[in-house]
């Protein structure tokens, strides 16, 4: 809401303090009181000479490629000696004025805003002795289509001084109103909190005295489910449709961003500018029969003011005549039935429309309007009668209408219900003690009639009946908000509570930590993409068409229409992050993402709607809880380029499938779980290259290297790894070790076993460790190799066996009898030879 | 008894006179000098130790001096044997300094060689400030709670007296989920984990919600659609908003120094009444110390309690929410908020997995 400063300043009661209150001073008095304060714009700054002028004589320049007129203006009024009046010459490239016109020019040695200095200079041939100015040059708007072609007036002369008389050292302040503020969406509104910020006196815009009505203004019905709450007619006649807006209300309209188009509708959006009322002007001559408000009907159609063809269905509501729809209900007037250049008899609507019917017209229509943002924070329902009777004086004073005496007023607003509330209330969730009688003031300042009493118990408190414009005072805390705000939140003490005893993070929380540490420490970058993926994502994956990662639900309105859907896996962000940092030179690169994914329900739940006024019931919760899709926390890996760096110390490390694999082990070492390692073929990984990650016989996911087909669909460097699994699967486990630490020597051995290919290192060491018994302290896998001595089709795998007793030295032989019991399980079950 | 009658010749004991005893001595010092390192000491050792060493072949003579000098003999045999010792010790003793010097001077390297052979990991300063946030409100007694991103309305909008069509539904952009009216949306804050911890514990409850948030924003150096909070909720009994002052003064100075301090400005929340908007003093502003914007909090609004089967006549509570994005940005006077959600590893690299 964009508002001039000194429109404001009229309604309040200055006392002598406040005399002079600089822009700065009105936008902290709104910060106080809780309206947000985008900007304040100062208008100008314009100085020396710009005065009033009228056009004497245009002289059309043709030679040139676009219109450009020499102009006589006069800046100064005839002498009473006869004297002529002074004049001077201008060229001007703007056509939108006639001999006669008042017009404002900016003479030599006049800067314009943006620090624009005035000279007499040649142009187009003749020498330009200043500018005429249009109202984007003055800084009053966006307005250059034209030059700023002011009413004629009788308080207005050429020679006059025009920043005084365009009010060019006025500032226009900007607010951002917060939903529950509907009447701060109006000067009348704006001044109030002013008022009330600043404790000064305030004249109410909206006190106008209605005369009693003769008759209707025209015939209307309200249908009963259409929201309408109040719907009011006042007719005009006889309007000079060549009547110029005034200049105040086409200022305030600039100023505010909204277009000038002809009296009778700058006078309805002045109105709703003042008192917060939308109003919509009708040109009575093409109605057609009685008024009707109603719901539309299937089928209908409406080309609204802004030239677009609307289809309605039943929930929008529509003023309608004879002929049909002819307006959409608190959005938007229709195109028929709207006031032209020859219009001269009006009908002026003044309504209150249903917030919520309002917003979901706008949202279906995608229609926001200045009358939409005010129906859907509240319009008092109290104004239309006032509202029309100021729209109609304006059009009485400056448009030479009749104001017919008959007035429309269907339906019956509801005044806001009083609240009662314990007198100390506020004092209690301030944590302050407020003045006696601070709470009453307060609530009588913002226009709430008070009534103090005593609850039965004998406590004091106060009833609260609230203003019309008020309907968000619905509940004691939201008075007790209204005191404490103009009370001052600065007034609040700073106290902290006394602590409660708490049981510090959860295992699931400790452990995500451990996690994250430990891919970082590995040498793991974190990255947090978004989740939003396309679904050719799943074919560059290679994923069979039945794949349950397919399975994904979407954004309705995705900020990218491709990627609409919700990663059901962590994959597909990582690798785009990985091309993003390839894309801008890294190599080698390994990040990790923990997060959650979204995985849908088989069968989907239906949503339930408890309402919330009050506490759902168990089974409205567990359907509610159920509904949600299960998401489960991941921790991701990719890794590309090396892993182990080349330096001086020799070459590096391709990373590879094993980092991926390794980056698993280190998860679940830092989760306290044992891992499994089992190879498996899944897409996206390469079919050889694939570990199944598995805890407590459980899968948990899947770790390699990416399938070559992967890697070049989507442009990733070759032999790109990567790891996931799912974190939520694991058990969450307090790590309890007991470790036995024997103080006796060790003996050391090796063994070198011979098997086939086929043999996963994983199952042979599992058999040597069963085997060795309790004295085999750890065993190592400490090398592979294949080759002619190990013959085709086989290798052997080579163990450091660390054997070593609890309680007394270890002897060679009873190790090497171990040794060979662990030998003797890898050959029974292998079939691993021992090599010689 | 006989003994200085007892015949000896003169010539046979030359050998252990006290000068030739001496010259021994120096002899052997020399030679040990003369040794350039210890291999050099160790082939002239056995001249001196040896059975064919001068001293030990004076020692055989001992025998043949008259008994009465014989102790004199023995005992000056000792001493220059000793001295031989000496002068052996002291020269290896030196020569092994020599060596260790050598050995450790050819050991030398040259240290400021990098060994960045394994790679640097780091995690993000979102998810590390994320933490120190909670972490500052775990010492503070409250728990960490979490939710679903992908949330029901409900949870997100009614429980939080987001009234249905009101345009503070539309006031946090929303992604919704397919198909329209599944009921369900992307959350738009955290706030629905703490309509979920209210509907299933008894209060008293102090906890924070960090997490991850989705607004319809398009990505600039001021927005993200994907971002990250942490709200707070207390419900207690006789809680204020001096209270909800007192919980973020000792919050911010927490994470920003003993100076920085909250300032509240009324505003609107559907959840929370009265609402006000929460700024930081803070300290190390780019530019000098001054307020920054922080996020929003409030009394709970009745409403919302009501929904979560709390009774507003017994408990009151406050609530808090701050953007962690925000607080990355101004705390490391970073310019463009698309560095944090891009991925790229040259922004995280340098926070390290503590920052």
């Amino acid at each position: 809401m964009r508002i001039p400063v000194r429109w404001l300043v009229q309604q309040l009661e200055l006392t002598e303090e406040h005399r002079v209150l600089t822009p700065e001073a009105i936008a902290d008095a709104f910060v106080k009181v809780g309206l947000e304060v985008e900007d304040v714009h100062p208008l100008g700054p314009v100085t020396g000479p710009l005065v009033i002028a009228r056009v004497a004589e245009i002289e059309e320049l043709t030679e040139f490629k676009k219109p450009i007129r020499y102009c006589t203006v006069e800046i100064g009024e005839p002498e009473e000696d006869g004297e002529p009046a002074e004049t001077t010459q201008v060229v001007c490239g703007a056509t939108n004025f006639v001999e006669g016109d008042l017009v404002v020019v900016a003479l030599p040695g006049a800067v314009l805003p943006g620090d624009f200095t005035i000279a007499a200079r040649k142009t187009y041939g003749r020498v330009s002795n200043g500018m005429i100015c249009s109202a984007r040059e003055l800084g009053l708007g966006d307005e250059h289509a034209g030059i700023l072609v002011l009413p004629s007036d009788d308080d207005v002369a050429p020679g006059d001084d025009a920043i005084d008389l365009l009010g060019l050292t006025d500032s226009v302040i900007e607010l951002a109103v917060t939903p529950d503020r509907g009447y701060c969406l109006s000067m009348r509104g704006l001044a109030r909190e002013l008022a009330c910020a600043l404790d000064l006196g305030y004249v109410d815009p909206a006190a106008i005295e209605v005369p009693a009505a003769e008759g209707k203004a025209a015939a209307v019905t309200v249908e009963a489910d259409t929201g309408c709450t109040r719907f009011a007619m006042r007719r005009v006649t006889g309007v000079d449709p060549t009547a110029p807006t005034p200049w105040h209300i086409r200022r305030t309209l600039m100023l505010a961003g909204i277009r000038s188009i002809s009296l009778a509708v700058d006078v309805t959006n002045f109105v709703m500018l003042e008192l917060g009322q939308p109003m919509h002007a009708y040109d009575t001559s093409r109605l057609r029969g009685g008024i009707t408000v109603r719901r539309a009907r299937a089928g209908e159609k409406l080309l609204t003011l802004d030239g677009t063809e609307r289809a309605l269905v039943a929930d929008d509501v529509v003023v309608a005549d004879e002929s049909g729809p002819i307006g959409l209900g608190g959005v938007m007037g229709g195109d028929h039935t709207e006031v032209r250049p020859e219009t001269t008899d009006i009908l002026l609507e003044a309504a209150i429309w249903d917030p919520a019917n309002t917003a979901r017209t706008v949202r279906r229509q995608k229609l926001p309007s200045e009358a939409s943002r005010r129906y859907e924070r509240v319009v008092d329902p109290a104004l239309p009668p006032a509202a029309l009777e100021r729209a109609a004086r304006l059009l009485r004073q400056y448009g030479e209408a009749r104001i017919l005496p008959g007035r429309t007023d269907e339906g019956s607003p509801t005044a806001p219900a009083p609240v009662v509330m314990a007198m100390d209330l506020p004092d209690r969730v301030a944590g302050v003690r407020y003045a006696r009688g601070v709470t009453a003031g307060r609530l009588q300042q913002i226009g709430c009639r008070v009534e103090v009493g005593a609850a039965e118990d004998g406590t004091p408190e106060v009833t609260a009946y609230p203003p019309s414009w008020r309907a968000d005072l619905a509940q004691p805390a939201d008075l007790v908000e209204e005191v404490l705000r103009l009370q001052g939140y600065d007034t609040i003490p700073s106290e902290l509570p006394k602590a409660p005893a708490g049981r510090g993070l959860t295992g699931a929380q400790r452990r995500r930590r451990a996690v994250s540490r430990t891919l970082a420490e590995h040498g793991y970058v974190e990255v947090l993409p978004f989740p939003f993926v396309s679904p050719t994502v799943w074919d560059a994956f290679g994923l069979p068409a039945d794949d349950v990662r397919r399975t994904t639900l979407s954004v309705l309105n995705p900020l990218e229409s491709d990627r609409h859907a919700l990663a059901t896996t962590l994959l597909p962000g990582l690798l785009d992050a990985v091309t993003r940092n390839v894309s801008r030179g890294a190599r080698d690169i390994a990040l990790f993402h923990i997060g959650q994914v979204v995985l849908p329900r088989a069968q989907s739940v239906p949503m339930p709607d408890p309402g919330a006024d009050q506490r759902p019931t168990d089974e409205e919760l567990a359907l509610l809880r159920e509904a949600v899709p299960a998401q489960p926390v991941h921790v991701a890996v990719v890794l590309a380029g090396t892993h182990r760096r080349a330096g001086w110390w020799g070459p590096g490390e391709q990373a590879n499938w094993a980092d991926a694999v390794q980056a698993a082990r280190a998860v679940a070492e830092a989760a306290g779980v044992e891992l499994t390692v089992e190879a498996d073929t899944l897409a996206p990984w390469h079919p050889g290259r694939c570990a199944r990650l598995s805890v407590g016989g459980f899968p948990v996911g899947h770790a390699g290297e990416l399938h070559p087909k992967v890697v070049e669909a989507l442009g990733l460097p070759k032999r790109t790894c990567a790891m996931e699994l799912d974190l939520d699967l694991l058990p969450l486990v307090e790590r309890k070790p007991i470790p036995a630490v024997s103080p006796y020597p060790p003996v050391l051995l090796d063994v070198a076993l011979v098997v086939d290919n086929d043999v996963p290192a994983a199952d042979l060491t599992s058999t040597l460790r069963t085997g060795g018994g309790d004295l085999l302290e750890d065993l190592r896998l400490f090398d592979v190799f294949t080759g002619e001595q190990v013959g085709d089709g086989k290798r052997s795998l080579a163990y450091s066996l660390r054997f070593r007793a609890p309680d007394r030295t270890l002897t060679v032989e009873e190790a090497t009898a171990a040794r060979d019991t662990a030998v003797a399980a890898a050959t029974e079950r292998h079939g691993a030879a021992l090599r010689g | 008894m006989s003994g200085a009658n007892d015949s000896y010749d003169p010539k046979e004991v030359a050998a252990l006179a006290p000068d030739i005893l001496q010259a021994a001595v120096e002899k052997a010092r020399e030679e040990f000098s003369s040794a350039a390192d210890l291999d050099a000491l160790a082939a002239v050792k056995p001249a001196h130790f040896g059975d064919r060493s001068p001293l030990s072949l004076a020692r055989r003579e001992i025998g043949a001096l008259p008994p009465q000098a014989r102790s004199e003999a023995g005992k000056r045999v000792n001493e220059a044997q000793a001295g031989v010792k000496a002068a052996f010790d002291e020269r290896r003793a030196q020569l092994q300094v020599e060596r260790d010097e050598r050995v450790l001077r050819e050991e030398g390297v040259d240290v400021t060689l990098p060994w960045d052979r394994a790679p640097r990991g780091a995690r993000h300063p979102i998810t590390q400030l994320g933490e120190r946030i909670a972490d500052v409100f775990v010492a503070m007694g409250y728990e960490v709670a979490e939710g679903p991103e992908l949330e029901a309305e409900w949870f997100n909008f009614d429980a939080l007296n987001f009234k249905k069509d009101h345009p503070a539904r539309t006031m946090q952009d929303t992604f919704y989920v397919a198909p329209a009216g599944s009921g369900s949306v992307l959350r738009t804050h955290t706030s629905p984990v703490q309509a979920r911890v209210l509907l299933d514990r008894e209060p008293p409850v102090y906890v924070v919600c960090p997490g991850r948030t989705f607004r319809t924003d398009e990505l600039d150096a001021t927005h993200t659609p994907v971002f990250h909070q942490v709200e707070g909720l207390a419900v207690d009994k006789g809680l204020t908003m001096a209270h909800l002052k007192g919980t973020l003064d000792a919050f911010v100075k927490a994470m920003f120094g003993a100076d920085a301090h909250v300032r509240l400005r009324p505003s609107f929340f559907p959840f929370t009444e009265p609402s006000a908007e929460l700024d930081v003093w803070f300290p190390a502003k780019k530019g000098g110390p001054g307020w920054v914007e922080w996020g929003g909090c409030g009394m709970v609004n009745p409403n919302v309690l009501r929904a979560c089967g709390v009774d507003p006549e017994v408990y009151s509570g406050f609530a808090f929410g701050v953007g962690v994005e925000r607080a990355l940005q101004f705390r490391n006077g970073i310019p463009d908020m698309r560095d944090m959600v891009e991925g790229d590893v040259r922004f995280t690299l340098p926070f390290g997995t503590e920052a």
